[in-house]
């Protein structure tokens, strides 16, 4: 089979050390991923900035992040968009997040991820939560169309930072 | 037959479903359970989290439902002088309900459905389940309808 053929990889699982990545998050600033060793971090790849559904996704995980914050966990949104197109996106939404740029090689990041489709040259919806030590403890990837919603990626948390949960 | 809502006082889709949610309760009687969970969307709506917090405070006082109703009705005018002016026409202790809304005491509450509806999987308002599994067709007045019947008729 090509590659062209095939739809997606499949998402790196729990138990993978998770690839190293540094992407633009502004036309002046960039973030690696080793910045947040010591503190879960939530991978949000979506397919596009300003389709309906990422749209709701993204602004869904806004109003969610106090939750995410609870466990110390960072969110990181990734699409292949560029700066400018995630600055204008972050700006209409009020997203408090960064949103990151796999533009340039565009969806390296992705690929390594196991979530880029490459016959339609944008991401899977995939959800990582990473621990403190850098390992992948859980993935999923839900159908293009899905909002995925956030109770997998609390679900995920609360296992990771069990004391956290609130009584 | 339970009949939950997951919704937001200020979300303009929620004030849309209050009414038809009425008719519903109105049709099924009591067979039917109502109950409605905070999910306010703080991000998109500034009074979404006090109109939360002031139907918690006026349900203290035994008045839940009276405030919930009034909010959805006056989903234009919500803030807090509103909710206050509310409280009073209500019968309540307008002074406690104001301490208490200034103070917070509901907030706890009011995060700990918004936190069931994302573990639930509530994705926006409003979101409804009927006995427990999430209603994802519509919730129009007939399809709303359909479903709580249908479940009702495989309970039996």
């Amino acid at each position: 089979m090509t590659d062209t053929e095939r739809p997606a990889q499949s998402p790196l699982p729990a138990g993978t050390r998770a690839p190293a990545f540094t992407l633009a998050s502004a036309p002046d600033r960039t973030v690696s991923l080793k910045e947040f060793l010591g503190r879960p971090v939530i991978l949000a790849f979506y397919p596009a900035d300003w389709s309906p559904v990422c749209g709701d996704q993204m602004a869904l995980y806004n109003e969610v992040l106090p939750e995410f914050q609870r466990y110390g966990a960072q969110l990181l949104g990734i699409s292949v968009d560029g700066v400018w197109c995630h600055a204008a996106f972050a700006a209409n939404r009020k997203l408090h997040f960064p949103l990151l740029a796999d533009f340039e090689p565009k969806g390296a990041v992705a690929r390594r991820y196991g979530v880029y489709r490459t016959g339609d040259g944008f991401t899977e919806r995939g959800l990582f939560v990473i621990d403190g030590d850098g390992v992948v403890r859980w993935s999923y990837v839900s159908p293009i169309d899905v909002n995925p919603g956030a109770d997998g990626i609390l679900r995920a948390l609360e296992a990771l930072v069990p004391e956290a949960r609130p009584a | 037959m339970t009949l939950v809502e997951y919704g937001d006082f200020e979300c303009p889709h929620c004030g849309r479903a209050y009414p038809i949610v009425k008719a519903v309760q109105q049709a099924m009687g009591p067979r039917l359970r109502f109950a409605f969970r905070d999910f306010p969307l703080r991000e998109s709506h500034p009074h979404a989290e006090h109109a939360a917090e002031a139907a918690e405070a006026a349900g203290a006082q035994g008045k839940f439902w009276e405030m919930h109703d009034r909010l959805f009705e006056r989903q234009f005018a919500l803030d807090d002088e509103y909710l206050i002016e509310y409280a009073t026409d209500l019968g309540l202790d307008a002074r406690r309900f104001e301490k208490e809304l200034t103070a917070g005491v509901y907030a706890p509450r009011v995060r700990e459905d918004f936190r069931s509806g994302v573990l639930s999987g509530v994705n926006g308002t409003p979101t409804f389940f009927i006995n427990g599994v999430r209603h994802d067709d519509s919730w129009d007045l007939e399809p709303l309808r359909a479903a709580l019947e249908q479940a009702a008729n495989a309970k039996r």
